[in-house]
């Protein structure tokens, strides 16, 4: 029997929505910081509303549905998936009203996607927007990496057992610390490390190549954001191009794969567990993955003699490759040379990478590295079965952080995930096929969206149909989360309808 | 007659040869959706120099936009010291027009889609750009920290 929601249900996840929701406008302070060390007054005035408007909503959620309950499992999903709903329509509003923006609707999909970490754009003129709203537009992305929620436990939650619930909401399962709260607290102490030495990097980088000080220093600390958090939004509509540099790139790909590794395995690293590296499954599968599918890449590109140098070839198919598969979505090239230089193959093979994506419990959309590796053990499992007489006993192990024994139950939920995201892929693809796109140009744009790269083949566009917008900011929006916890909300929509 | 003879050679040559000059101005669109078509082409490119002028040893990097796609020109220092604006948020660069070489992929700069300059020429000079505070902005601002501060009392009511 289906149980119908109460009221305070409605209460509880009312609650505690408005109370991210005041987190999300005190994340709209640091822009303003922003604009007054550079003296933009008009994009201080638009966080500024958009910081009342925040507030406003927040305070009315909290007091209307004040409650001392603690979040169930439901209410905790629910809670995750409506906050990123309203990250997208809060932190649109300083956007919309920057005038950079063609309509409401591209500034949602903008904000969408950098909270998701995608990286697609529909942002106009960026080369003279403002520094208050481009940090804004890297900022979210480094929020949205590390987890709204993530955010709100760690610094405006005082330990409650629902804080779990919602951190898994957030598709990050796996505890690196024995308490939540920890665990977030630690994910930040990471990036913020990483941090200050990625921005000293890009920073020196930018100055050696030539950049101005304070340009060097503000794209140094962007692209830090965006690169760690394989978001891929960039200071200048160029990408990575605008610098020209190899430097910059070498280091744009570091940035890119300490992003795709999981916390758990940073973790592990500094405390001098170097061998975690090579053992376990998730690296081990991301690089077979990494060379496979540059193999496929560079006999593409080989074949298109578009690059006339081996090592051209390779600084530019490696860079697209990683950017990919990490997630990020960052371009060393312009988006419609996808389609006109790179033939099927190349295409393929990116498309295969983004599919894949980094490991769990880190900042990559996408299936994930250490559920095609326990597929690939339940595979190779299978196929020992057949192999061996029928009374030999059977049994797999990997290594994630431990040894595990692989459990039908571990691969039924990898293979349900894996399938899911192979739907969200095509549904994408078919969406933009009826918008009137050739089948691989929608198949390489969906897939970018729903794992949450954001490398485009130039399908993405203000003139794109604004179905195929909100088709791929649902993407987004579901690819993120990882399905469970926008699952939950239809369900719980089912069960106010049909239940008793 | 054989002056007449060379003129119409040069131009044949010149129109058909591989280094043939496409003195019409292109887009930046044109020049990236048929990138094949002029490649190591003599081009005309026309926009605003923006970002920043990367200057590398007697060289220079300078990204120029025309609206709808930046391009990355290279140049030679002294070329790019005629630049004195690039756009910003609160600067409108020079508009500039480029006669240079195109390359697909050029094989001296890992493989970018640029444009290697001969020549430069100052259309349009930038500069300044003043920010006007938008008086809208600050009215909606004041009535919406008004309703906020309203809402807020209505709240430490009901706590109550």
């Amino acid at each position: 029997m289906i149980l119908k929601p109460q009221l305070e249900d409605v209460k509880i996840i009312g609650f505690y929505l408005g109370k991210i929701i005041m987190g999300l406008a005190l994340a709209m302070v640091v822009p303003i910081f922003i604009s007054l060390c550079c003296w933009e007054i008009n994009p201080a005035l638009d966080f500024l509303v958009g910081i009342e408007i925040s507030v406003m909503l927040g305070l009315i959620l909290v007091c209307v549905c004040r409650t001392d309950k603690d979040l169930n499992w439901m209410q905790g999903m629910i809670v995750v998936s409506l906050s990123w709903v309203a990250a997208m329509l809060l932190g649109a509003i300083p956007m919309y009203l920057s005038g950079h923006w063609k309509s409401f609707l591209d500034a949602c999909f903008d904000a969408m996607s950098g909270f998701a970490t995608t990286g697609l754009v529909l942002v106009q003129d960026l080369e003279h927007i403002s520094y208050t709203h481009n940090f804004w537009r890297h900022w979210i992305m480094f929020l949205g990496g590390q987890g709204i929620v993530v955010i709100a436990l760690s610094f405006f939650v005082r330990g409650f057992s629902g804080a779990f619930k919602m951190y898994v909401g957030e598709a990050r399962e796996e505890k690196i610390l024995p308490n939540v709260i920890n665990t977030s607290r630690f994910i930040w102490l990471v990036s913020i490390v990483y941090l200050v030495l990625g921005t000293l990097a890009l920073g020196v980088t930018g100055i050696l190549i030539g950049m101005k000080p304070f340009n060097s220093l503000f794209h140094g600390v962007c692209i830090f954001m965006t690169a760690f958090d394989t978001g891929g939004f960039s200071p200048q509509s160029q990408s990575i191009l605008y610098y020209h540099s190899f430097a910059y790139e070498t280091i744009t790909v570091i940035l890119m794969v300490f992003g795709a590794l999981n916390f758990k395995l940073h973790y592990h690293l500094w405390a001098g567990n170097r061998k975690e590296l090579v053992r376990n499954i998730e690296t081990r599968t991301l690089f077979v993955s990494i060379v496979a599918i540059f193999s496929l890449v560079a006999v593409g590109l080989f074949q298109t003699g578009v690059y006339p140098k081996a090592i051209v070839l390779f600084r530019k198919g490696f860079y697209q490759l990683i950017s990919g598969h990490s997630g990020t979505g960052f371009q060393t090239i312009y988006a419609p040379q996808f389609s006109a230089d790179w033939n099927p193959l190349a295409l393929a093979g990116m498309i295969l990478a983004m599919s894949l994506g980094g490991a769990v419990c880190s900042t990559t959309g996408a299936i994930k590295m250490l559920r095609i590796g326990i597929l690939f053990k339940a595979f190779k499992e299978d196929l020992k079965r057949i192999i061996m007489p029928e009374r030999a006993i059977v049994i797999e192990k990997f290594h994630h952080i431990r040894d595990v024994f692989l459990e039908d139950k571990l691969v039924r939920g990898a293979l349900l995930i894996t399938v899911a995201y192979i739907i969200l892929y095509g549904f994408g693809a078919l969406v933009g096929m009826s918008c009137g796109y050739p089948f691989l140009g929608a198949l390489f744009e969906s897939t970018s969206a729903a794992a949450n790269v954001g490398l485009s083949c130039g399908i993405t566009g203000t003139g794109m149909p604004a179905a195929l917008k909100i088709t791929y900011i649902l993407q987004m929006w579901v690819g993120r989360l990882e399905f469970m916890s926008v699952f939950t909300i239809l369900g719980f929509i089912f069960a106010r309808i049909k239940g008793k | 007659m054989r002056k007449i003879f060379f003129v119409i050679l040069s131009a044949v040559f010149l129109v058909f040869s591989p280094g043939a000059a496409f003195s019409q101005t292109l887009s930046s669109s044109d020049l990236i959706d048929n990138a094949g078509l002029y490649d190591g082409k003599l081009v005309t490119f026309s926009g605003e120099a923006i970002g920043d002028i990367m200057k590398r040893g007697d060289f220079a990097w300078v990204n120029v936009s025309d609206g709808k796609n930046s391009l990355g020109v290279w140049m030679s220092a002294s070329l790019a010291k005629e630049i004195d604006f690039a756009g910003s948020y609160k600067t409108r660069g020079d508009k500039i027009e480029i006669v240079g070489v195109f390359h697909r992929a050029c094989p001296e700069h890992g493989g970018d889609l640029d444009i290697h300059a001969c020549s430069l020429r100052k259309i349009v000079s930038g500069g300044a750009v003043p920010e006007k505070t938008d008086f809208k902005k600050i009215k909606l601002s004041i009535i919406l920290s008004g309703v906020l501060f309203l809402i807020w009392i209505l709240t430490l009511f009901k706590r109550k």
